[in-house]
Order: C-alpha cells, then structure tokens, then sequence
C-alpha cells in the first residue's frame, strides 16, 4: 500500500525550485519575449520600443492575435484551421465590395461580414464535428476555395478606400478631451487603470484560492510576475501615449484577451473544450456534447477569422487579392510557440497571445535591423522548432 | 542452483530519488514458469524493464547474469539477442500489416533488402502451428481477437530463439477461453525447455501453471515459493503481497433490498458498424433499491455494449426497448440526459474512456457535473476543491492533495478519481463496467467497500465483471449474458462458478 504513494510524492511541488522546474514553460515564455525584446531593442538602438515603432507593432500584430484567440481554441479541442487567412482575406474582398462598391453603411457591412465568418465557420465545423471529417483535409479545401472567392469577389483587382469611419477601427486612437500636445493623457490613465486592474484581481483570485489552500506558487515568484506584467502595460501604453495615444484596435484586442481568458480558464463550456481535446471519449462519456462543442469552437473560429479580415482591411484601406496569404502559419505558430499541443486538450490563451507577440517582435526587429525576408523566415521556421522542441523535451523529462 | 538460466541479484533502482527497487532478487530455473506478483506499484514492470534492458546497465545497482554469463544490456536489442524476451500488456503488433509481415517486423526474411515471402510465409506457417493458431499468414492483425494477438506475440518471440519469454499480464483481456489456451500453450514451451517468467494479477491461473512464485512488496523480494514441493494457497500468496492477512477478500454486507427501481424491457442494440447485426437480443432486466445485481459473461457477449447502449445510446444504432425508472419510462438518449436522470456508467476502460489523463482530480471529479461548481457557466474553483477534497477523503484517493495530475496515480487510486466522479454527478442507478480490472488486491478491497457502502446508501447498482468470484462474493443477484441474451440468473445463493459456466456452455451456439 505505502507504494502507492511514493510515485506521487516526487510529484508534489516542492518550494521555489520545485515549482519554477515544473512551471518552467510559463515563465519561460515570458522571460522569452522579454529577452526578446531587450534583444532587439539593443540591435536595432532603441528604434523598436519608440512610440510610433510599438504602435505599429501591435497595429501589424492585432489581427494575428484575434485569430490566434480562436486557434487557441480550435487547437486544444485537437483541430486544426487551415483556412484562417484565405477566411481573412475573403472577408476584408466582401467588406470592400459592400462599402465601396454597394455603398452600405459601415455598421451594416461589418455586422453582415462577421455573420458572413460564422457562416464559413459553420460551414466548415459542420464536416469536422459531425462527419469526422479531418479538419486538416476541410480546411484545407477551405483555404484554397475562400482564397479562389477572394478573387473572384475583388476580380482580381484592389478595392478601395474605404469609409473613413471604417479605417478607424485600424487606424484611430482613442479620443483624448484633454488635448494634451505631447502626451495623451487618457490613453495614459487607461493604461496605468489598466495595468492597476490587473494587479489588483490576480491579488484578489490568489487570496481567494490561497483560503482553500490551493496556491501553490510561492508568493515572490507571484508577485514578480504580475509586477512585471503590470509594469509593462504601464510602461507600453506611457510610450503609446507619447505618440498618438492608444490604438482602437489595441482596446479591442485587450477585451478579447481578456473575455477568452476568462472563457477557457473559468467556465464551464471552456472547461468542456479541454476535456474534448483531452480525452474526447471520456468527455462524451461525461455528457458533454462534444460534435456541438467542435462546431461552436468553428463558428467562434470563423467569427474571429472575419473580424481579423476587417481589421487587416481597414488598416491597408484596400482589399487586395493578396490579403490573408499565409496568416494562417503565423497564427498557428503562434499557438505552438505558446505552448499548445498538437494533440489538444493543452495551451493556454495569454500563451498564444505571447507567441504571437514573439512572432510580432522577431519579424519587426528583423525588418529594422535590415534583415531579409528570406532568412527572416528561415529565423522564424528555427524559433518555432526550438519552442516545440522545447516543449516535447519537458515533457519527456 | 546450477540449472539456473537466470539470476538477479541485488537489484536497485530508483526514479528521481524515490526507490522503485530496493533490493530485488531473482533466480529462474531452466523450463520454470516463475510467477511474479505483487501489487501494482511493488515494481515488478520496473523489475523486467532492467532485465529487458529498458534501463541500461549504470541506470540501476545489482547484477544480472544470464546462463552463466554477466549481462550488461543497454538496450532492448541486447537482450532480444541474448533471448529474453519482454511481451507487454499492451500489445506491439502493427494493425494494419498481415500476421507474417508482424512476426518477422525488424527481422524480414530478406536478401539485399528484398523480402523473401515464401520463406516468410512457410517459416510463419510453422510458427502458428507451434502455438496453435489456425489463421493463415496474410491474415490482417486487425481482424484477430485480443487472444490471438497475444499468441501471434508469443510466435514473434518464437521467431527470435527465445530462452527466457517475459509475460506482462498476457491473460488481463482475455477470456477464460483463450486464456486457457494460453496457458497450455505455456506449459507446452515449459516441455520445449524455454523458461518462462509470468507476472499477473490472476493468481488462480498462476496456481494452475506456475512452478515457482516469487512475491515483490514495496520493491523488494519478500518471499520465493516453491510450488513444485507442495502448493501454494492463494491466501499464504495474498499475505505476502499486502504484508498482512487477508481475511476477507470481500466486505461483509447485509443486503437491504427495497422496492424495484430501475427497469430496463426488451433492449435490442445493433452493432455500431454492421445495421444489420443485432449484439443485444432483447435483454429485460431490474435493479431493486440497495441491491448489487451482477452480470457474468465471456469477453464479446455484449456485457459492455449493453450497459453503454442503456447509457445516452453511447454505443450501438437503431436501439429499441425502455428504460424505466420508479415504473416511469424515462429518455436515456443522450449521455447528458441518462445523468440527469441519475444513471452513471463507470467504464471499463478508466485511461481511454474515464479520465482525462493530464488534468488533475479535481478537474476530473466534477466534469460530468460542473453544473453544481458553476453559477451561470463560471466555475467556482473554492467549490470545486472542495467538492474534490470531500471525495478524495471518502474515497481514500492516495494523493497530497486533488491537484496532483490523474496520469501519476497508481490504477486503483484513478478508478477511485473516476468513481468520484461519477459518485458527485449524485446517481441513483450505478452501472459498473469491471470496476476492479488491473488493479492490486489492496485497492479491489477499497473499491468493493465503496460498492458495499453505495448499496447500503440505497443506491441501485449494476455491476459487470469477467471475474466470476468478484461477482460471487459482492452480488445479490446475478444475470448471465451470452451472445446478447440473457440466459439465466441466479441470486447469490444459488450461484456458483460452476453454474454460471454451465449456464454460459449449454446455452452457446443458439
């Protein structure tokens, strides 16, 4: 009997070392994209943390981020969506199409795109989830069949400008009353409001589970981690607010961030996409209702694969034929170097948002620095095998 | 002993600081069937893991020596050229390629490369005869039954001029049938003069077949039985392996059976793939208040299909039948509605279908009633620990605490994390799929108590089991499935093993 418990014994988390060894991977990230940043931040002499470079940095990264969100999700169930860009790009020709060449109103035309993405995603989850159809074979029909729509709703020519209402969902700054010439003080005080926020609910949940008696990060490790967090929002929106303020993007992007995080880690229907992608029988066998729950997570996707697809849109001011070409890698790398597995049931949201912002960082540092696009991605190709690699040999170990 | 093919002595070896051997030794004679037991966790996969080479030598302390010799293996390949060789519970057979293309995997039947079929198929022929197989050579592995799979593996190690074959709990899936078989077919390469190390957990089959039995506890060889002198009593074998006596290997109970409570009336299934086979043949069956109701039958009689099909139609098509609960026909069409009305089915398979392996217990407890951690769709972490922390104690889970992650723990603590489970989604009918299978004496007992307690609480259990003493000792009553039908029942009384396999034998082939 007393065997029994011995194997689990080496398992329990040991004070300070114990637990950075088993947590490694998530403050590994982290420290990964901080180093990053430094990184690039000393080769390129300090241009990629000035205002206008990080405003564009997360201008550029914003719709790879919404769509990993949704990744995130298609991946820990244990699919795949290949046809994330052709989706992308296909709805931004539709946007373009509507506004300028119909001429409907902008609200109108996002709603009536975003619509358009769930139906493509209900379209799509519909062979995977109830015909086990494998979702790499659909999507990748999908892919090919919305870029040849792309073309053929844009007939192979650009469309646009767009309504300048419209751009502003890319291009504009939230609104600041003060005026103030050389720093935006609302965008500051958002920021810093933010950056406070945060600070204070991861307190809060860690007193809350602390009273059960189920925290187990030691406090230094906790602390350290959300002050950097918290520093760093402040410290980003203080350069943003030097330049033209917060980006309207950005503020969309946070409150995805945050509704999905919440979404996979607290409730009941996130709980039930990792048990399906952990161990799809067992969760059926617990009454989930799995085929429904890979269709949902595919109209989620679609959604957010539109929504990418009128940001990108909105930010080139034109529909090209081009768009959306080759997003789908760049979100799932960014899932994979966040940490997800290939076989589901495993990754976390803020881990896909922080791969996607290691992706961002490399391919902007690069650029600055003079680097080709050739070995740009040769670099990217290397940094997603050393995180996957990683990853299989921690959990080897 | 000079005759001695094997010899093990002082064996050590320990994972990250906790000792999985503390000191092992092993002697096996030329042509013995050795019996390793103990309970899961005792060490006995460690054990043949350094003996095949798992472990290379430096990973572990001790020596072995193999026919006299000295053995320092550093990989499975050393070993396998020596002929020892490893089966494991799990099979390594490739599904998709042909009995021939499995045996000689690794070690074609080549010239420069090209397979030489002939030779293949003729050496194969030969072996299947060897281990009494009637199947022909190109045959698909994935057409065949567990148990010829299992003597295909045995023929593989054939192939490879075994000396010393290791079994790993060969009989765990098989019927009483083709375990039979297998065991005969043991004692025949025992006549052949091939040694044979065999670990299980069945010690009935041990007592038939074994010469020698050696008992691991706690990583350490606690006793070495000689059957050949006298034999062994499976109690004085239990003894060792617990380290204390065994009175009663089931909880003493005194059946409190109310009122009829769950009803299930003319249950036909058809076959998930084939619409047109019929598995279960109209099965009527009841379940009485605080009554344990058992159902015996042999591997494919339907044990399993029928339990899933009454669970949500979680197996099988085209359906028909009722389930009634109090005398009130309920719908059981979904697994989501089978819950809500109280029905809870606790699989066969705990890895493949119970649990959800890299998540911890509590995340496992409450997943098919996360309504009850939850208000509107946000779960409540606090209720959820304690929810887990409350069954973890009335289930004596071994653990620290409920976030340990279910793929650490041993076999019976997991069927433990997938009763909780189920016990929190508050059913009032259990259905049991062979709650005990692969798991050590010490925890079946824990499990039976739990059984025990659930019946006393007035809950209505239902209860499928390929070990007919388990069925004996716990049940009230008894139903006997065969090919899809129901062919007799017998309450604890009157039922024996030997009536329950008379009724099973006569009724076949109707």
């Amino acid at each position: 009997m007393a065997t029994e418990t011995t194997a689990i014994k080496a398992e329990e988390p040991k004070v300070g070392s114990g637990f950075l060894k088993n947590n490694l991977r998530e403050y590994g990230l982290l420290i990964s994209l901080i180093v990053i940043m430094v990184f690039f931040q000393v080769m390129t002499n300090g241009t990629l943390f000035q205002p206008l470079n990080l405003t564009n940095l997360i201008l550029q990264n914003s719709y790879i981020i919404v769509m990993a969100l949704g990744m995130l999700l298609v991946i820990v169930s244990g699919h795949i969506d290949l046809s994330v860009g052709s989706v992308s790009g296909f709805i931004g020709a539709c946007a373009a199409v509507l506004m300028v060449e119909y001429h409907v109103n902008f609200v109108l035309a996002t709603v009536i795109c975003l619509a358009a993405g769930a139906v493509i995603g209900a379209a799509q989850g519909y062979w995977i989830a109830f015909f086990k159809v494998p979702s790499f074979i659909v999507t990748l029909a999908g892919m090919l069949i919305f870029k040849g729509l792309a073309l053929a709703v844009l007939q192979g020519s650009s469309v646009g400008p767009f309504p300048a209402e419209f751009q502003l969902l890319s291009t504009g700054f939230i609104p600041d009353p003060f005026g103030g010439e050389t720093l935006r003080v609302t965008s500051l005080a958002v920021g810093i409001l933010m950056a406070l926020v945060l600070l204070i609910v991861k307190v809060r949940s860690r007193a809350d589970r602390a009273k059960h008696g189920m925290e187990n990060e030691p406090y230094v490790f906790f602390m350290l981690k959300n002050i950097v967090l918290a520093g760093m929002i402040a410290a980003f929106s203080y350069q943003l607010s030097s330049y033209r303020g917060l980006p309207n993007v950005l503020i969309v992007m946070l409150l995805l961030m945050f509704a999905y995080d919440f979404m996979t880690s607290k409730t009941t229907i996130g709980r039930r996409i990792y048990a399906l992608g952990g161990n799809e029988k067992a969760a059926r066998l617990s009454g989930i209702k799995t085929e429904r729950l890979t269709f949902y997570t595919f109209i989620n996707m679609g959604v957010l694969a539109a929504l990418a697809g009128l940001i990108f849109a909105a930010r080139l001011n034109t529909a090209t034929p081009k768009a959306g070409l080759g997003f789908e890698l760049d979100v799932i790398a960014a899932c994979f170097i966040g940490g997800a597995s290939a076989s589901g049931g495993v990754g976390k949201v803020l881990g896909a948002v922080i791969g996607a912002f290691i992706m961002g960082v490399m391919n902007n540092g690069m650029s600055i620095m003079g680097i080709g696009i050739d070995y740009q991605q040769v670099i990217k190709g290397l940094v997603l095998l050393a995180a996957v690699c990683l990853d299989v040999y921690n959990k080897n170990k | 002993m000079a005759d001695s093919v094997l010899e093990m002595r002082g064996i050590k070896k320990s994972f990250h600081g906790v000792k999985a051997l503390s000191d092992v030794n092993l002697t096996v004679a030329a042509a013995e069937i050795h019996a390793i037991v103990g309970e899961n966790g005792a060490g006995k996969s460690t054990l043949m893991k350094v003996l095949s080479g798992v472990f290379p030598y430096g990973d572990y302390e001790g020596e072995i020596s193999f026919l006299g010799e000295e053995c320092r293996f550093k990989g499975i390949s050393d070993s396998e050229k020596k002929g020892i060789i490893i089966i494991h519970q799990e099979l390594a057979l490739v599904p998709l390629l042909s009995i021939a293309e499995n045996i000689f995997l690794g070690n074609e039947q080549a010239h420069y490369g090209i397979i030489d079929w002939n030779t293949a198929y003729r050496k194969t022929q030969a072996l299947l005869k060897k281990v009494g197989l009637r199947e022909s050579p190109a045959a698909l592995i994935t057409n065949l039954g567990v148990g010829k799979q299992q003597l295909i593996e045995i023929a593989k190690a054939l192939s490879k001029e075994v000396k010393l074959l290791i079994l790993d709990e060969p009989t765990a899936s098989l019927n009483e049938t083709d375990s039979d078989a297998l065991l005969e077919l043991l004692l025949e390469l025992k006549r052949q003069g091939i040694a044979c190390i065999l670990i299980s957990h069945k010690l009935n089959e041990i007592a038939k077949v074994a010469d020698t039995i050696t008992v691991l506890r706690d990583g350490a060889t606690v006793a070495s039985l000689d059957c050949r002198q006298e034999p062994i009593s499976e109690n004085r074998v239990i003894k060792y392996m617990v380290g204390r006596e065994m009175a009663d290997r089931y909880p003493k109970r005194i059946p409190n059976v109310g009122e009829k409570v769950f009803e299930v009336v003319d249950w036909k299934v058809h076959h998930e793939m084939h619409a047109d086979r019929l598995v279960i043949k109209g099965v009527n069956l009841h379940v009485n208040r605080g009554e344990i109701v058992g159902i015996a039958g042999l591997m494919g009689a339907g044990r399993t299909e029928l339990a899933m099909s009454i669970f949500g139609r979680s197996y099988g098509q085209g359906t028909s039948g009722k389930v009634l609960l109090h005398g009130k026909e309920i719908d059981t069409g979904t697994v989501q509605k089978a819950i809500d009305h109280g029905i809870a089915y606790v699989t066969e398979d705990r890895k493949g279908f119970g649990l959800v392996l890299e998540e911890t217990i509590a995340w496992n407890t409450t997943l098919a009633n996360l309504e009850a951690v939850s208000s509107y769709a946000v779960i409540d972490e606090g209720r959820e620990f304690g929810a887990a922390e409350q069954y973890r104690r009335k289930l004596n889970i071994r653990s620290p605490n409920v976030f340990a992650r279910a793929v650490n723990l041993s076999g019976g603590n997991q069927q433990k994390v997938v009763l909780s489970k189920w016990l929190f989604s508050n059913p009032e009918v259990l259905i049991l799929d062979e709650p005990t299978r692969g798991i050590d004496v010490g925890a079946k007992y824990e499990i039976y108590t739990i059984i025990a307690q659930l019946a006393s609480e007035g809950k209505c259990v239902l209860m499928i089991s390929s070990e007919m003493p388990e069925l004996l000792g716990m049940c009230d009553r008894i139903y006997v499935l065969n090919e899809g039908r129901f062919v007799a029942e017998f309450s604890a009384a009157d039922a024996s093993q030997e009536k329950i396999m008379h009724s099973i034998v006569t009724s076949g082939g109707n």
